[in-house]
């Protein structure tokens, strides 16, 4: 595997413009890939008929093909949805350079994005009445009041409190990071800073989390442009190498994790940092999946930047913020970026790299990694990601 | 995402499908049943047509204790839902069994506040339709054996 080390970069990053939900009126999910998808192809310096595969995620099945006609590419030679909800954006990369590497095709549009929930589904058309299953995942969870996200990540986030004492205040220092970094971000949604104070009387939801432990619905999409490490070397932009890939699942959904507290990103990074021949402490920032402040907790302690059960600890004291030793969630993260069902940590790893940040710029950026997380925890694709190949 | 309280009118009621019909008609008899392998002898949930351990299809329909303990737990505050506005809070809760299998419930006859990590509980059964009722958990003093 480790041949595949830097061999393909990213070489065109796009954002729609984001906003909070509503605040772009009808605009649909396949409005807001086709603004960030031809935003990195023209970012990218290819032309858009040297585009031939295509990998997204809307909530129709063959949305790629649609997508794909709407932007005009020539015949493509590999697409497909990926149906993975918040692990979508990062096993696009993961399936692009697999792509890639078999030959089906040269560059690879990926893009994921979301108008705030409403969309419905998954991403593969995956609207079944009885979810393709019977019916029991969702008989044996919605009728207990299990709805939405919030619920199955408060069970596990609760477990982790017990076994380690980890408090609702360390998961503040989190939001605070991620408001305090979109703040200096001119195309995140929640721009206003927040306090630790205006974290902890915020109203609970689903205990332990408060209000500023969840994410916001938000209008957003991203996209890149994955080719071979070679062609990128003719390309305007510098390219940002693929260093190293790693996928896991443990468990089909947060009730059902055969262990609450350590989950599918330890195995996922693992495998990450092998193909990249790196180590956490090699990483300069990290941008992590965070629908809820403690997915972003637990994920740091299982891609090895702490021990098991002192992510609590970890995150308290600036030390996840711009300036401290590992700068967390750099343009905001889903807490207060946008959710785009985690694309955006893609974009703004790929922005990093660049030295293209702005105000929030980490200092010789040159490693990077990237969680892609869903199933409460149990499916996670990991990214690491450098501005040089090897 | 918290997203805005949805327009939702009635409770969801589970509609048995073929791999879960036994479970919810011994919830209507008040007896909980969990599936266990006559190959292997691996007690499971959620229900499934075979055995998670070693592939089976010849398993049997246990009534279980009805017993376990708090694995964890959250006080739901947000209803989501309308219908679950006079509801909130209560408690979402996985019960690891005395069996062994984990299982998602709600905790009733307690104050929320009184919830903890480990206290003992047992099933009660909550009829929600003619034909459907809920197995939710209740306080138990007896621990597990």
């Amino acid at each position: 595997m480790s041949s595949i080390r830097g061999q393909y970069a990213i070489v065109g990053v796009g954002e729609s413009d984001v906003g909070k939900r509503g605040s772009r009126p009808g605009v649909t999910v396949l409005d807001l890939e086709l603004e960030a998808g031809a935003r990195a192809i023209e970012d990218s310096g290819l032309r858009k008929e040297e585009v031939d595969g295509v990998i997204a995620r809307g909530p129709q099945s063959n949305f790629s093909a649609i997508l794909a006609g709407c932007l005009g590419l020539p015949p493509r030679h590999y697409i497909t949805d990926v149906g993975l909800s918040g692990s979508a954006s990062a096993t696009m990369i993961l399936n692009a350079v697999a792509a890639l590497n078999a030959g089906f095709c040269t560059a690879v549009l990926c893009t994921n994005g979301s108008v705030g929930g409403d969309e419905g589904g998954g991403g593969g058309g995956d609207g079944a009445p009885d979810g393709g299953h019977g019916g029991w995942l969702r008989d044996l969870s919605s009728p207990f009041g299990q709805i939405g996200a919030p619920g199955g990540y408060a069970l596990l986030a609760r477990r982790h409190m017990h076994e380690y004492g980890t408090t609702s205040e360390q998961f503040g220092a989190i939001a605070v990071a991620c408001r305090k970094h979109a703040s200096l971000n001119p195309n995140a949604a929640y721009r206003t800073p927040i306090t630790l104070e205006d974290h902890q009387s915020s109203r609970m939801i689903a205990d332990p989390f408060r209000l500023l432990d969840c994410c916001p619905s938000t209008v957003a999409a991203g996209a890149v442009i994955i080719t071979s490490a070679e062609r990128a070397r003719d390309l305007p932009n510098k390219p940002v190498y693929i260093l190293g890939l790693g996928h896991c699942n443990t468990h089909s959904d947060g009730q059902y994790a055969p262990n609450m507290t350590t989950v599918a990103m330890r195995d996922a990074s693992q495998r990450a940092y092998e193909m990249a021949d790196l180590g956490p402490k090699d990483v300069d920032f990290a941008n992590i999946y965070d629908c809820f402040t403690y997915a972003a907790l637990v994920t740091l302690e299982d891609y090895g930047f702490c021990e098991k059960g002192e992510g609590g600890g970890f995150v308290e004291g600036g030390r996840i913020e711009l300036g401290g030793e590992l700068p967390v969630n750099t343009g905001g993260g889903l807490l207060s970026h946008a959710h785009a069902s985690g694309f955006l940590h893609i974009t703004e790893s790929a922005t990093q790299l660049r030295g293209a940040a702005g105000e929030r710029q980490v200092a010789e950026a040159k490693v990077g990694i990237v969680s892609g997380q869903c199933g409460t925890l149990g499916v996670n694709a990991c990214l690491l990601l450098g501005n040089e190949p090897a | 995402m918290i997203g805005r309280v949805e327009e939702v009118n009635s409770r969801p009621v589970p509609v048995p499908s073929a791999d879960t019909q036994p479970f919810w008609d011994g919830c209507a008899r008040e007896q909980l049943l969990l599936q266990r392998c006559n190959t292997c002898r691996t007690v499971w949930h959620p229900p499934s047509p075979l055995c998670p351990s070693c592939f089976s299809t010849d398993f049997e329909w246990m009534p279980a204790s009805g017993k376990g303990t708090v694995y964890t737990y959250s006080v739901v505050h947000h209803p989501f839902r309308r219908v679950w506005e006079p509801l909130v809070p209560y408690v979402l809760a996985v019960i690891e069994l005395a069996e062994g299998p984990h299982m998602l419930s709600n905790l009733v006859e307690t104050a929320p506040e009184a919830v903890h990590i480990g206290m003992g509980v047992a099933v009660t059964f909550q009829p929600v339709s003619e034909t459907i009722s809920l197995p939710l958990f209740r306080p138990a003093a007896e621990m597990l054996p």
